[in-house]
This record gives C-alpha cells, structure tokens and sequence, in this order.
C-alpha cells in the first residue's frame, strides 16, 4: 500500500518535471515567433523597390530608402572577411596540424575567451587603435572591428574540420612523396572545404548584425560609400537610428531595414545546417 | 659516378629542401596563431593606457562614486556598474530555470525526431541580431510590459520595493527580460554539451536500480553535469553583462541608483556607446574607456572561469569513456 502511494507520487513528479521542461521550450519558443513576426509584417510593408536602392530622407519626407546601408554592410562585410578569413583559417590550420602543445592549448583557450568578450569593446579597440589615430571615422576601422570578432569562430571551426580529415588521406598523400605543407594545403584543406565555408558563414552572420563596434568606427553616413577612409553606412546602425527616433516614418523604416537583416542572417544559418547536414550524411 | 655516396647526397639535399618548405609553412601558421593570442593583450593594453587620466584622476573613487557629471568632470561609475550588475541577474534568474529545462527537454526527453530541428530553433535565438531585438523589444514588449507585466507584478508582489513605482515599461526589468531572451541560448546549448557528455552507462545504471526518468536526470545526469552546467549559467552572464544595443533600447538610460525594477537605469556599455560622441574632454573620454577596461576585465575573467570549468568536465567524461 505505502509503495503503490510512492510510486505514485514518484510518477506524478517525473510528469510534472517532464511538462516543465516542454513548457520552458515552447517559452523559449514565444520570443523567437514573436520576433519573426513583427519584423515579417512590419517589415514588409515598408519595404518597395525604392527602399534598397535609394539613400535617406529626412523624415519629414515622404518616401527614401537604405541603399547606401545595404552597400555599406557588404563593403564592411567584405572588409572584415579580408582580416578575419586569412587569420583565422590560417591559426586554426596551426592548431589542427601542430597545435597538440601546451602553445596550442592556450591559443584554442584564448579563442575561446575571446568569442565571449563583448562586441563593444572590439568596436572600443578599433575606435582607439584606429580612429582615434586617423582622427576620422572610417569603413576601414568598422571593417578591422567586425573582422577581428570573426578570427575566434573561423579559427575553432577550421581546426575541428581539418582535424575530422581523416590521417589515411594525409599519409596516403605523403606516401606519393608530396610535402607536407603541399598536402595540407591542397588535400586536407580540400577535404575540409566545407567546415571551413560553414565557420565563415556564420561567423559572417555573427558580425553582419552587430551594431555597437560601428558607433565608434563607421559611425554611420547619408550619402553612397565615396571611400574606405570615410565613415559608411551599414543596416544595423540605420535601424538603431531610426527606431529611437520620434518620427513614424523612420519607425516604420527601421522594420523594412530590420527585415532586410535578418533574412540574411537567416539566410546564411539555414544555408549552414544545410551544407552541415549534407557532410555528415556523407 | 663513381660515388657511391653521390645518390645519397643528393637525396638529403632534396629532404632539406623538403623540410625548410614545411617549416616555413608552420612558422606562418604559428605567427597567425601567435595573433590570436597577441590581441587579447593588445585589447588591454590599449584600454589600459587610454584609461591611465581617468584612473590617475579618480583611482578607487571611480568604482564607488555615484555622481556622473561630465560638465563639472565628475565621474563615478556606480550607477553603471548597479545597473548591468542588477540587470544581469534580473536576466539570469528568469533565463536559468527556462534554460536548463531546454537542455534537459533536448539532451533527454525530446523524441528524437524532435531534438535536432528544437535545437536549431533554440539557436536561431542566438542568431537574431541584438539590435532588432531592441527593436522588437522597444516596440513590442515594452508596451507589453508597462501593460501585464508590471500591473501583474505589482499587485502580487507590491510589498517588495523592487516592484513599487511608477509604471513606464521602459527600465531595469525591460532590460533584465530582453537580456534573458538573449542568453537564453547560450545557456541551453551549453548545459546541453555537457549533459550529452555524460557517459551512458551511468543513466542505464540508475534505470536498472528502478528510477523514473526524472529521478535518473536527477541523480546520474544533473549531478554529474553540475560543474559544466555552473560553467554554462558564467557564459551567460559573461554574455548579459556585455550586451550593449539591445539593453541600451530599453532601459532608459538614466544614471540613478533605485531599487525598484520600474525605474529607469544606465549600463555600463550603454554609457559607453551613447556618450563617447559626447567626450570631448579628455578625461571625460578617458573615463569612458575605464568602463570598457572593466567590463573587459569581468568579462574576461567570467570566461576564463567559465571555460575552464567546461573544459574540465568534459576531459573528465572523455577520460571515463575510455
């Protein structure tokens, strides 16, 4: 009798338990939606041909787009994949293929620690080193912040990819007398191709959005990109702008601009678990 | 011809050759390596020595002084430091109950058809960027907030001088309740590494003694996942402390100290961000930038820490393992 109560109870907590633990996904769930959904139908509706091809207006006028910022985050895009691609590829090819040391394991660490270090502060060391230096705002040191937050994610997800190559490849590839720096270069890398394209992409889709390293560096422009030395425009920064402005016009902008965002990134995470799901199927 | 040795010689020629191409190779790979490492202290020292008139000026006086008066070059950082410090832990208290109940749904309840695309959804969360999610927040759960949430928790829970006051939807709970949504997914996604980490044989062998399944995340899972799981709640706060766009949007961004949640705060990158374009003097400048040096100070710490208490246990489940 006093086992069957006990069980019992023991069954209704591990229900109860089993519930909660639903329940805090569909939570986690609610905001997720939420967001989707508002920048859907808000964002839609500002959106027209004109809106990604013309520059800002003022807004007390009807109409003007976010051209300029579309132009600017892939300018700034392209700038930071310059400085964070061949860095990071390169330190993880180190740690994957030399880095089983006490050298490596700090290297691996310090990554790591440095993909937790707020993005601000990356955008407070460019604002120091660069423009604080030129004295200018610039595309160049907006580009040098995003770029140094992508080494931390391309360098750990290029050293797992090239570690999953498989050490028969590389001993085959010796065994014909290739080098072996020629070996990594040309068959390992290859055969990690696409572990390495999924880091960049989302480390891309990591820095794509970020909005507070550019307040202290690209700072933000009305006008088409004239130079890399002068501050640009990009989407995030055009979204800040106009959703703390008190004008409807601009509000309703910053939704169009917020929709155009973050189907990128959206964009780039599906594309990501698409590649993935083809690797491991292989 | 004659040689015998002229072969041989002429083979070590190539095998040198052979070696200097792959040393060179590795040396350029060390020194991109040897950047990484080099940033972190580049980082600091740059904070450090533009922050020196500020620390010169105020020293310790900095950390404790409540007035921020950059007119009369005033400057103390507590307000600041109360708001990300309190809004952090509003967040950490509503994201840790909801996190780990995510990573026990996925690492051991989900159906297993489930648990992949749950799991990418809980990512996507992480995916958003920070300053739509001020957006969305400003726009939409702010109204919400000023509302439910604060009606709802001032007749419930009124007596506390958290929830007195009046009701703008915009302050400290604002922020603490989109930061929660924010570290939400670092949180769970951790805490579920480490879960999936635990070896299988400990769960078959609290199942073979009778447990129920809760009893068995209980004793073989959550226990086991403790250190990791303490790792995973540092990440975030790490994360909370640092998020500046998102926060900065709906806190309201006005340097006081108050008890109640209601009230409208500042946070640490918020000033940062909002005031730098303002910092013409140079130790006005120079004060900004010891906020950064604290926050990247903190935030650094919280992840060493974090790190290494990850690190550790999954080692310690991989030496287990084999």
């Amino acid at each position: 009798m006093m086992a069957k109560r006990i069980s019992k109870r023991r069954k209704i907590i591990d229900k109860l338990v089993s519930s909660l633990a639903l329940l805090s996904v569909i939570i986690a769930i609610i905001p997720l939606a939420g967001v989707l959904i508002f920048v859907a139908s808000r964002g839609l509706s500002a959106i027209n041909l004109d809106f990604f091809i013309s520059l800002p207006k003022p807004p007390d006028e009807i109409g003007g787009g976010i051209g300029n910022a579309i132009q600017g985050t892939l300018i700034l895009i392209g700038l930071a994949s310059m400085i964070g691609i061949p860095i990071g590829v390169l330190s993880g090819i180190y740690l994957a293929e030399y880095g089983d040391n006490r050298f490596g394991s700090l290297v691996r660490f310090m990554a790591d620690v440095l993909s937790g270090v707020p993005s601000i502060i990356m955008g407070l060391f460019a604002y120091i080193v660069i423009v604080l230096t030129t004295r200018s705002f610039s595309a160049i040191s907006g580009g040098i912040a995003l770029g140094i937050m992508m080494i931390p994610v391309i360098t750990r997800t290029t050293e797992e990819s090239v570690k999953l190559v498989p050490n028969s490849i590389r001993e085959a590839s010796m065994a014909l007398g290739i080098r072996r720096w020629k070996t990594i270069v040309f068959i390992v890398l290859s055969t990690a191709k696409s572990g390495i394209i999924t880091g960049i992409m989302l480390s891309i889709a990591r820095i794509a959005g970020e909005t507070a390293p550019l307040l202290f560096t690209a700072f933000g422009s009305d006008l088409w990109a004239t130079g890399l030395n002068q501050p640009i425009s990009a989407l995030p920064l055009v979204i800040y702008k106009y959703a703390i402005s008190p004008y409807a016009n601009w509000q309703a902008q910053a939704w169009g601009a917020a929709f155009i965002l973050v189907s990128m990134v959206l964009i780039l995470n599906i594309g990501v678990r698409f590649i993935a799901r083809g690797r491991y199927r292989k | 011809m004659s040689n015998p040795l002229f072969f041989i010689k002429k083979e070590s020629k190539r095998m040198r050759k052979i070696i200097t191409g792959d040393s060179i190779f590795k040396k350029m790979t060390l020194i991109f390596a040897l950047l990484v490492l080099a940033l972190a202290f580049m980082i600091f020292y740059d904070l450090y020595s533009r922050s020196q008139p500020a620390i010169n000026e105020f020293g310790i006086d900095f950390l404790t002084g409540e007035t921020w008066d950059p007119v009369h070059e005033i400057f103390g950082a507590l307000p600041f430091i109360y708001g990300t410090v309190t809004s952090s832990i509003i967040a950490l208290i509503i994201a840790v109950p909801i996190s780990l109940g995510i990573a026990i749904y996925l690492s051991e309840l989900a159906p297993r058809r489930l648990r992949s695309p749950l799991s990418f959804m809980v990512e996507l969360l992480a995916a958003v960027p920070s300053v739509v999610y001020g957006l969305w927040g400003l726009f939409v759960m702010v109204p919400w907030i000023r509302d439910f949430l604060e009606p709802f928790l001032e007749s419930t829970l009124g007596f506390l001088p958290f929830f007195q006051g009046p009701k703008f939807g915009i302050g400290m709970l604002a922020g603490g309740v989109i930061l929660a949504i924010m570290i939400i997914p670092t949180i769970s996604a951790v805490s579920r590494e480490v879960m999936l980490a635990v070896p299988g044989t400990q769960r078959e062998a609290a199942f073979a003694l009778g447990a129920t399944r809760w009893e068995v995340i209980k004793i073989a899972v959550l226990k086991y996942a403790m250190t990791g799981i303490f790792g995973a709640i540092i990440l975030g706060l790490g994360r909370a402390l640092g998020e500046t766009m998102a926060v900065i949007m709906v806190i309201g961004n006005r340097p006081q100290i108050s008890l109640s949640f209601f009230e409208p705060a500042y946070t640490m990158s918020g000033v940062i961000a909002s005031e730098y374009i303002e910092a013409t003097q140079e130790v006005y400048l120079s004060a900004l930038i010891e906020i950064g040096l604290l926050l990247f100070i903190v935030t650094l710490m919280m992840n060493i820490f974090a790190r290494l208490l990850v690190w550790r246990m999954m080692r310690m489940f991989r030496g287990a393992k084999e």
